[in-house]
C-alpha cells in the first residue's frame, strides 16, 4: 500500500458501505410501504361480491363466498366447549342434564323432557340434535319445532306458495305477498308431523334468517317473533330497553308495530336473537305463538297462559304431571325475556354486543359470528365497557351464577318435596277438591323454577329478577305443602 | 467529482442508493399520510381505523366542540414535552399496527393516563380546584394499576368518547 493510494481507497470503502446501508434501508422502507398498502386495501374493501345473493339463497356456503370472515365464525359454532354452567363439553359427548340433576326427572315426570334432556350445543348442531333427540324420535312432535331449529325463511314461503299464497319467491321480503307466503307456510308447517316437515329444511339457522341478502342489514324473519313483538307493542308494559316500541306507542298506531320498519339497528342486534331465544308454545294444539300479550315478565306470561284457551276450548297446559295429576307448564329458553329485566338491556347493551363482540382482522372490524358464551372471550365482550382485569370479571359472573344456582337448588328441592307430598296425599285417597289448591301451587312453583333453569345464563341476564322468581318458587312450593296439611 | 475511478464509481453508487432511499422514504411517508400526523385534525388519528370507535364516540361526546384528540392526549406544559409524547405514541402505534401484535380491547397506558388527567385539570381547574386541592383524584382504583380508568374519567367516562354504546 503506497501513501498516495490510501485515502481514495479508504474513501471508496466508506462510500460502498454507505451505498449498501442506503440500499438496505430502501428495501425496508419499501416493505413498510407494502404493509401500508395492504392495510389501506383491507380498509377499502370489506366485502367481495363473488356470487349473487337473493331471497332464494338459503345455503350459508354461498353467502360465505361473499363474506368469508363472518362465515368462518359461523362454521365454528360447531365447536364443542363448556363453561361452569353451560355448553356440551369438549369431549364431544352431549351431557345429560337429567344425570347431572336427577330432581329434573321428578319435576318433568310425564313429559318428554324426563326421557332426554342434554346440555346445549352451538348453533351448528340445532337441526341435527333436534332430529335425533328421543323427545322427537319417541314422542310425536309437529313441524312447529322447526320454527327455531332450522333456516325456514324460504321453506315457509315456498310452502305458503304451494298452499295458495299470492306472488312468487322473488318478491321482496317486506312485500305484502312475501309476508302472506311466510305466514301461510308457517301455519301449515305447524300442523304437519315433524318427520314430514323436517324434509322441507336443510340448514340450521342461516344468514338469510337475520340478514337482507341485498344489503346485509339486519332483519327478523321468524313468524312467531313478528307476531309476538306486535302483541308486546300493543300491551301497556313499559319497555324502556326497546325505545322504538315506546316511540310507536306514541305515534298514531295506524299501522301495527313492525320490527323491520321501526326498530333501530341496536335493537335488532337483540331482536334477531329473540326470534328463538324466548318462551313460546310449540305443541300440536295450536299454531306456535309467543305469550307476550301482557308483557315479558314471568307472571305476565303465566297470566296470559292462565287465560288462554286452545282452539278446541280446553284451558292452556303443556302437560299433566304423571305423579300428581297437576296441569303444568314447561318454559322453553326465555333469554330475551330475562335479559329484558336486567341492567344490561336497560343500558342499551344488545345480545350481539356480548355474544358476537367485534373482532379485528387487519384494518377490518367484523362482528364475531362464532356466537357463544361471553365467558370464553371476556376481553372483547366485557372489557369493552368494564375496564377491570379478566379474572375480576370472571369472578363477578361466578358470584352471580353460584348464588343463582344455590337458590335454584333450594327451589328445586322445595318443588320435589311438594311433588312427593302430593303423590302421598293422592295415594292416601285425597279427593280432587282437596288436591286442587296444591296442584295449582305446584304449577306456579314449577313454572318459576323452570323459567330460570331453562334460561341459558344461570341468572346472569338479570340476577335480581332471577332471584325474585326463585324466591317466589320456593314460597309457592312450601305454600302447596301447607295447603295439603291444612286440607286434611 | 473524484478522479480516482473506483472512488468515482462508489460515489455514484452511494448517491443512487441514498437518492433511492430518500425517494422511497418520501413516497412511503406521503402514502402513509405522514403529514396528517403532524396536524391537529382528529381525522388523522383514525387513518389506521383502529380507533374508529373512539373517534365516532368523540364526535357524539360532549367534548367534540371544544377539544380535539391532541388537546386531551398530549401534554401542554412545554412544546418539547408535547413533541416527545407525540413521537413516543406515534412510534408505539406504528409498530403495533405494522406488526399487528397488540391486545384488544386497546387500553391507555399509565403515562398517557397522567397526561389525560393533567389536561382535564388544565381546562377545568377553576371549577374543580377546590376538589383536587387535597389530592383526592388521580388514585388508581386498582392497587396493581391494571385498571386504566382513574381520576376524572373514572366517573366522567363518556365526556371524551361519548356513550360507550
Amino acid at each position: 500500500m503506497t501513501p498516495n493510494e490510501s485515502p481514495p481507497r479508504r474513501q471508496t470503502m466508506r462510500l460502498v458501505i454507505v451505498a449498501v446501508i442506503a440500499a438496505g434501508a430502501t428495501v425496508l422502507v419499501l416493505l413498510l410501504n407494502r404493509n401500508v398498502m395492504t392495510r389501506k386495501a383491507e380498509a377499502l374493501q370489506t366485502s367481495f361480491k363473488v356470487v349473487e345473493l337473493d331471497e332464494k339463497t338459503v345455503d350459508p356456503a354461498q353467502w360465505g363466498k361473499n363474506f368469508p370472515r363472518q362465515y368462518d365464525g359461523y362454521l365454528r359454532t360447531a365447536d364443542k366447549y363448556s363453561t361452569k354452567y353451560g355448553g356440551a363439553g369438549s369431549d364431544g359427548m352431549p351431557k345429560s342434564r337429567l344425570e347431572e340433576d336427577p330432581r329434573l326427572v321428578a319435576i318433568f315426570d310425564g313429559y318428554a323432557f324426563a326421557i332426554d334432556f342434554n346440555q346445549r350445543q352451538g348453533h351448528a348442531h340445532m337441526l341435527g340434535d333436534q332430529r335425533t333427540t328421543r323427545r322427537v324420535t319417541e314422542r310425536p312432535q309437529t313441524g312447529a319445532c322447526l320454527h327455531c331449529h332450522a333456516s325456514n325463511t324460504v321453506a315457509y314461503r315456498d310452502l305458503g306458495l304451494h298452499n295458495g299464497a299470492p306472488g312468487s319467491l322473488t318478491d321482496a321480503f317486506a312485500s305484502d305477498t312475501a309476508q302472506a307466503q311466510l305466514m301461510a307456510g308457517f301455519e301449515v308447517s305447524c300442523m304437519m308431523p315433524y318427520d314430514e316437515a323436517t324434509k322441507l329444511v336443510d340448514h340450521p339457522v342461516a344468514c338469510i334468517d337475520c340478514h337482507d341478502p341485498q344489503n346485509m342489514s339486519l332483519r327478523v324473519t321468524k313468524p312467531g317473533f313478528l307476531r309476538g313483538i306486535q302483541a308486546l307493542a300493543k300491551s301497556g308494559e313499559p319497555l324502556p330497553h326497546l325505545p322504538s316500541i315506546e316511540h310507536w306507542r306514541r305515534s298514531d298506531r295506524s299501522k301495527p308495530y313492525d320490527a323491520n320498519r321501526d326498530a333501530s339497528r341496536q335493537e335488532l342486534r337483540s331482536m334477531v336473537c329473540g326470534q328463538c331465544h324466548v318462551e313460546y308454545y310449540c305443541g300440536a294444539k295450536a299454531t306456535l305463538f309467543f305469550p307476550w300479550d301482557k308483557g315479558l315478565k314471568v307472571e305476565q306470561i303465566e297470566q296470559y297462559y292462565d287465560e288462554y284457551k286452545f282452539p278446541n276450548g280446553t284451558p292452556f297446559t303443556d302437560w299433566t304431571h304423571a305423579r300428581t295429576g297437576a296441569p303444568v307448564l314447561k318454559a322453553q329458553h326465555p333469554e330475551f325475556e330475562l335479559w329484558s329485566q336486567g341492567i344490561h338491556a336497560r343500558s342499551g347493551v344488545s345480545c350481539a354486543d356480548c355474544h358476537m363482540p367485534y373482532r379485528r382482522e387487519g384494518a377490518i372490524k367484523i362482528s364475531d359470528h362464532h356466537v357463544r358464551s361471553p365467558l370464553l372471550d371476556v376481553a372483547r365482550s366485557c372489557q369493552t365497557c368494564h375496564r377491570f382485569p379478566e379474572a375480576e370479571l370472571h369472578a363477578r359472573v361466578a358470584t352471580i351464577q353460584d348464588r343463582t344456582k344455590a337458590l335454584m337448588d333450594r327451589a328445586e328441592d322445595a318443588l320435589v318435596q311438594l311433588i312427593g307430598d302430593l303423590e302421598s296425599a293422592k295415594k292416601n285417597g285425597a279427593g280432587a277438591a282437596a288436591l286442587q289448591p296444591a296442584q295449582a301451587l305446584q304449577k306456579k312453583a314449577q313454572w318459576r323454577v323452570d323459567f330460570v333453569n331453562a334460561e341459558n345464563s344461570m341468572g346472569f341476564h338479570a340476577p335480581q329478577e332471577a332471584a325474585r322468581i326463585l324466591g317466589e318458587a320456593i314460597d309457592y312450593a312450601r305454600q302447596g305443602q301447607l295447603a295439603l296439611r291444612n286440607g286434611k | 467529482m473524484p478522479t480516482h475511478p473506483p472512488l468515482r464509481r462508489a460515489a455514484i453508487a452511494a448517491s443512487i442508493a441514498i437518492g433511492s432511499f430518500a425517494g422511497a422514504g418520501t413516497y412511503t411517508f406521503i402514502n402513509a399520510e405522514g403529514l396528517s400526523y403532524l396536524s391537529d385534525d382528529p381525522a388523522g388519528c383514525v387513518n389506521c381505523h383502529i380507533m374508529r370507535e373512539q373517534y365516532d364516540g368523540w364526535r357524539h361526546g360532549s367534548h367534540h366542540a371544544v377539544a380535539t384528540c391532541n388537546d386531551c392526549h398530549l401534554p401542554h406544559d412545554t412544546h418539547l414535552h408535547m413533541l416527545l409524547v407525540k413521537a413516543s405514541n406515534g412510534y408505539h402505534h406504528s409498530y403495533a399496527f405494522t406488526f399487528q401484535d397488540f391486545p384488544e380491547p386497546i387500553r391507555i397506558q399509565p403515562g398517557n393516563s397522567q397526561v389525560l388527567e393533567a389536561n382535564c385539570r388544565r381546562c377545568h381547574e377553576i371549577a374543580i380546584g377546590e376538589i383536587t386541592a387535597h389530592g383526592t383524584l388521580g388514585v388508581p382504583s386498582d392497587p396493581v394499576q391494571q385498571t386504566d380508568l382513574f381520576g376524572c374519567v373514572r366517573c366522567h367516562q363518556s365526556s371524551g368518547h361519548g356513550p360507550t354504546r
